[in-house]
């Protein structure tokens, strides 16, 4: 890659851990989804800013044309995340099931009470 | 769920009925069961509907527990099964809100349970005078779920789908937190008990053609949730997890 791409990726990834931090800063994203957002960026933006380094990880993995790999390592890290968002998602869902059990409960319950107490009501 | 049992059951079995969209054919349903067992006690559970399920279900006179949303009839069979925990009954049986089930038919179930199984299904299929009739797709589709539960469970069911079933206390117990909550619940729930260690048995039912209401499934619909169940029973080692978890 030329000396402007690696400059450019770095401007690109440093911005975009700048944001992230500033999102958890006031309170927009929470701590522990920042952190594998931020990790990644620290990866990415190290392949961008050291020259060699992506040259020698694909040239290790066998891989011709180095840009590609950025493009593979970047499409990997994606999918990380986008499978914590669906593991977070089926974790939410079952709270949010739970939640409507109780709330069909507690009505059915506060229904019977009112019946038993009408001057409360 | 609080633990107080402020209302002791006034009867020792309860008949859960999940209901959603069946402010038609509720009534009658709940009218014929009251008539015919007086001695049992019915919850509807009423899963997020639009229409007036819940209100012709509390003029009826039963208790009626109302989902904020729908869950979808797993969702709602496993509050049903919670409620009869919360309230100490001793057995509950799974009753269809479209008029498909036989009051007349829940002692059936209740004498396999007094023969000591855990739970019981109602088979539409298992005698041999059986006069339900299904279409080809349908028994197709049923005969590949009869042949996936054998294998995953060990044992041979005539009816994995039947929705008309009844469960001991330890069964409803262990649903009160585990019941599948995905469409085919009833196939799932037939896996996770027996490979819990439970004692499942069929007997033989008779059941009606349903009296309101479209059998719905499209074909594609049908064809992506036996996809998702074939996930479901080949992941046997996430079944084995989860029925270690909540024993």
């Amino acid at each position: 890659m030329s000396t402007r791409a690696h400059i450019l990726l770095a401007v690109v990834i440093i911005g975009s851990i700048v944001f992230i931090i500033s999102l958890v800063r006031r309170d927009r994203l929470r701590a522990k989804y920042s952190m594998l957002w931020i990790s990644i960026g620290m990866v990415l933006g190290v392949i961008a800013a050291v020259p060699g380094v992506l040259d020698r990880v694909s040239a290790w993995a066998g891989v011709a044309y180095p840009p590609t790999m950025f493009f593979l390592l970047a499409i990997a890290f994606l999918f990380l995340v986008v499978l914590h968002f669906s593991w977070e998602l089926s974790r939410l869902e079952s709270r949010d099931r739970v939640l409507a059990e109780e709330v069909a409960l507690l009505r059915e319950r506060l229904a019977r009470i009112d019946l038993d107490h009408p001057e409360r009501v | 769920m609080p633990d107080r049992r402020d209302r002791p059951a006034r009867s020792a079995a309860l008949v859960i009925i999940p209901a959603y969209n069946e402010q038609e054919a509720l009534p009658g349903v709940v009218r014929e069961l009251r008539e015919r067992r007086p001695d049992l006690d019915v919850v509807v559970i009423d899963d997020g509907s639009r229409d007036r399920t819940a209100a012709v279900a509390r003029a009826s006179g039963v208790v009626v527990l109302e989902l904020p949303f729908n869950l979808g009839i797993g969702g709602a069979l496993r509050l049903g099964f919670k409620y009869a925990v919360a309230n100490g009954y001793e057995r509950a049986v799974q009753f269809d809100a479209d008029g498909q089930h036989d009051p007349g038919e829940i002692e059936r179930l209740f004498a396999a349970l007094d023969a000591g199984a855990s739970m019981v299904v109602g088979s539409r299929f298992a005698s041999e005078n059986s006069d339900y009739e299904v279409g080809l797709t349908r028994r197709r589709a049923m005969g590949m779920l009869r042949l996936g539960v054998r294998l995953l469970s060990g044992y041979q069911f005539t009816d994995t789908s039947s929705g008309f079933r009844a469960f001991g206390k330890d069964v409803l117990e262990f649903f009160a937190n585990t019941y599948p909550l995905d469409y085919m619940d009833s196939v799932e729930a037939l896996i996770l008990a027996c490979r819990a260690g439970f004692a499942v048995v069929e007997v033989p039912v008779r059941m009606r053609e349903r009296s309101a209401g479209v059998p719905s499934q499209r074909r594609l619909r049908l064809a992506y949730h036996y996809l998702r169940l074939l996930v479901v029973m080949a992941s046997s080692a996430s079944l084995r997890a989860r029925v270690q978890r909540a024993t």
